[in-house]
């Protein structure tokens, strides 16, 4: 059973590679190129930048890595979450209270941050299984709606809706870089990571499976894929990644409290990666920077009504770009390269 | 080429004006002042779960758009930037560094709420930004010591709490008392007041402690089992629209009780109108300010002078929220201490003066309180007095109290 869903798919990369086989080799190098631009212009920026700009580029990184984590779950695998906020959430109160309590270095914190967030997640994903779509996303809606008050109600560790104040972490090994800076950097190694890890999970032989139960969970099934496990094991991975991102948020904004992890912020999430480009990689990077900012220049347009603003840019978008601001870009790409290759069969 | 150089030289000298500058305004360390301006950062929810506060944000604009036009305070003008918060901390901590480092303030001064002030706290002493007066009435921006930064504004919830529990022991010999609060800093900050304030006789004389969370639909059937207790007084910590059900609910149910209602509910155009003015009758609150929507003060000068300012100023303003008249009052303290700065606006200064305000009286604070506050004493207000309700207004019983325990 395996061996034969393993022959399904290295058919399936077989056609899918012939199929892109003509642009592929124009276009991969150009690609490879654009990604190394942009991180290195990610690296550049704290030359740049003001303190409080770095700030909100942190931030932004910080989006970027829940909105992979979601768009793992939502985009790639289908299963439609509500309560992402929550998972950030508790990543980032495992931070605070290890630090606060226990004094433990917070490069440790992040890292266990994702492993409770990994548990968690896997667990709720267990019994998850059962529900789809919008059930789905009802019972996460519910998750997103109870952390808050739980959080309260553990007032000893948790320290009750006051939260818990932490102090930023200094540059180690007398870097000489502000706190700001520092905390920028740490936030964009982890991003890396975590982006080419996803990345390398999603174009192999899991991603495949991952985006077959999406489409047709029997069909995945049939050619053996195990649907229990992998829907399972996404949703954990998934909360891993919000988990994280909820950790080094709360590294850079030095406090954490229930009112920070409330059910806007899950919905934030969610549109950020139907912005960003569903079932996309890079479409984490576009929601990051669309949630990060267009509230601020919504806020900027008008005072008086900034979410009827931000609703307009919203549905700007949907209608401009149908398939987020990744599937747009691609769009643009591909009708770059056809006419330069028209233009090229032409001569 | 000729040309050329002309504008090199220009570039030059601009840049080194430039620089010369920055210097000057680094040397006196003068940051957010010019000649016409002082530039005052706000946060505020605009939008979000807490956003009914918003509009306190908007009627200090308002205010300062009067003494602008006015003149400003000792001709420089007020450049008050509010930004919405959303009652979100990360956002505030975001907002905050943008009018610290961006837009580069010379104070930061009501920004609202407990969490999002506690997200900020550190930095702002750290930055060593004045924080001035904040609005939220938790106990802890009065520490001096720790955040010399800092500095609240309202009297702060337990001391109230206190002096309700003052009156149980001197007035009410066979208390039992029923306790309903929202289980969060707020209500805890109450009722720990309350308790400390009963001392040794707290366990005896409370017989049941009911919560509710600030999200929940109703609370009926908390005051259900608060009747079922068999109190015989009621401390009522909750917020405006659980207060309207509140004291609907108990006199549905003929519960009686001697009820005290925290200042947070005190409002009659919110709170008791709403709750209906017979099921109100006798209700007990401790009152700092003169509420808006008592008759008691229609002729009153400082009233008639509110009035006319939001008609002028903020006509969009409801005329019946107490929030627009706490906005117009702090306001004018925030103008008082600008003006005690003279020309000296450095940031020092601004905390200095901030901390050195002497008997200064609002226009809507009940007579008699006044405002004291010194650098060991970041509390501005901390009188307060006893009123009952006849069923049309306030009626103020007793001797202002000065709320302040050593």
């Amino acid at each position: 059973m395996a061996s034969s869903a393993d022959e399904t798919a290295k058919t399936a990369e077989r056609v899918a590679a012939a199929a892109t086989s003509g642009r592929s080799l124009a276009v991969r190098p150009l690609g490879v190129a654009a990604v190394v631009t942009v991180v290195l212009i990610a690296i550049a920026l704290p030359f740049v930048m003001s303190g409080f700009r770095l700030f909100q580029f942190t931030q932004v990184l910080t989006y970027a890595i829940a909105l992979l984590g979601l768009n793992l779950l939502t985009g790639y695998n289908g299963q439609f979450s509500l309560g992402h906020g929550a998972f950030y959430g508790i990543g980032a109160y495992t931070t605070a209270i290890m630090i606060d309590r226990w004094d433990i270095g917070y490069g440790w914190t992040v890292i266990a941050a994702g492993i409770v967030c990994l548990i968690v997640g896997f667990l709720f994903g267990r019994p998850a299984l059962r529900l789809e779509g919008l059930y789905l996303a009802l019972a996460t809606f519910s998750l997103a709606l109870a952390v808050p008050q739980i959080l309260k109600y553990f007032e000893h560790w948790t320290g009750g809706s006051q939260g818990i104040v932490l102090s930023k972490p200094k540059a180690p090994f007398g870097l000489r870089l502000t706190e700001d800076q520092w905390l920028y950097y740490l936030t964009l190694g982890v991003a890396i990571v975590l982006f080419v890890v996803a990345w390398n999970l999603l174009r192999g032989r899991v991603g495949r499976a991952i985006v077959a139960i999406r489409d047709n969970h029997i069909a995945a099934e049939a050619m053996g894929i195990d649907n229990a496990l992998y829907k399972s094991v996404v949703f954990g991975v998934s909360a891993a990644y919000t988990g994280v991102a909820g950790a080094l948020s709360a590294l850079a904004i030095a406090f954490v409290a229930p009112d920070s992890f409330n059910i806007l912020l899950s919905i934030t999430l969610l549109t950020g990666i139907v912005i960003g480009g569903f079932a996309t990689i890079s479409g984490a990077v576009y929601g990051a920077l669309f949630v990060q900012f267009v509230p601020n220049w919504a806020q900027d347009i008008s005072k008086a009504a900034p979410w009827a603003i931000f609703g307009v840019f919203l549905i700007v978008f949907m209608y401009v770009m149908p398939r987020g601001i990744a599937g747009f870009l691609h769009l643009v790409w591909i009708r770059l390269t056809a006419s330069a290759v028209s233009r090229e069969q032409g001569r | 080429m000729r040309l050329f150089t002309r504008f090199t030289a220009l570039l030059l000298v601009g840049g080194l004006a430039t620089l010369a500058g920055a210097g000057a305004a680094a040397a006196q360390t003068v940051v957010g002042v010019t000649a016409t301006e002082i530039k005052i950062g706000n946060t505020n929810p605009y939008s979000g779960p807490a956003s009914a506060y918003g509009t306190i944000g908007k009627v200090i604009g308002a205010y300062f758009k009067k003494v602008n036009d006015e003149g400003g305070v000792n001709g420089r003008k007020i450049n008050y930037i509010t930004l919405d918060d959303q009652y979100s901390p990360p956002k505030t901590v975001e907002m905050v560094r943008r009018l610290v480092e961006q837009d580069q303030v010379a104070a930061l001064f009501q920004t609202l709420g407990t969490p999002p002030n506690s997200a900020i706290h550190k930095y702002v002493n750290q930055q060593k930004v004045p924080h001035l007066f904040v609005a939220t009435g938790a106990t802890k921006w009065n520490d001096p010591k720790n955040f010399p930064w800092t500095m609240g504004y309202q009297p702060n919830y337990q001391t109230e709490g206190r002096t309700y529990a003052a009156y149980v022991l001197k007035n009410v010999p066979d208390a039992k008392v029923g306790i309903l609060y929202q289980n969060d800093d707020y209500g805890k900050d109450y009722l720990k007041g309350f308790e400390d304030g009963l001392g040794d006789t707290a366990k005896k004389l409370i017989v049941m402690k009911q919560s509710y969370e600030v999200t929940d639909p109703t609370i009926d059937s908390q005051i259900v089992n608060l009747k079922n207790s068999g109190a015989n007084v009621f401390f009522n910590i909750t917020i405006p629209k659980f207060a309207v059900q509140a004291i609907k609910k108990s006199n549905d149910i003929g519960w009686k009780p001697l009820h005290f209602l925290n200042n947070v509910s005190s409002s009659l155009g919110t709170v008791l109108k709403p709750a209906g003015v017979e099921s109100s009758r006798g209700l007990i609150t401790a009152l700092y300010m003169k509420e808006i929507t008592d008759p008691q003060w229609k002729n009153d000068k400082g009233f008639t002078e509110w009035v006319a300012f939001m008609k002028k100023y903020y006509p969009e303003g409801a005329i019946d929220q107490q929030e627009n008249a706490f906005g117009y009052n702090v306001a004018i303290l925030m103008t008082q201490v600008l003006k005690q700065c003279g020309n000296d606006l450095s940031r020092e200064n601004i905390m200095k003066q901030a901390a050195n305000v002497k008997d200064f009286e609002l226009p809507l604070l009940l007579p008699g309180i006044k405002i004291n506050t010194t650098p060991t004493d970041h509390a501005p207000i901390e009188q307060e007095q006893l009123a009952k309700f006849d069923g049309e207004k306030w009626a103020l019983f007793g001797e202002v109290l000065d709320a302040v325990r050593k």
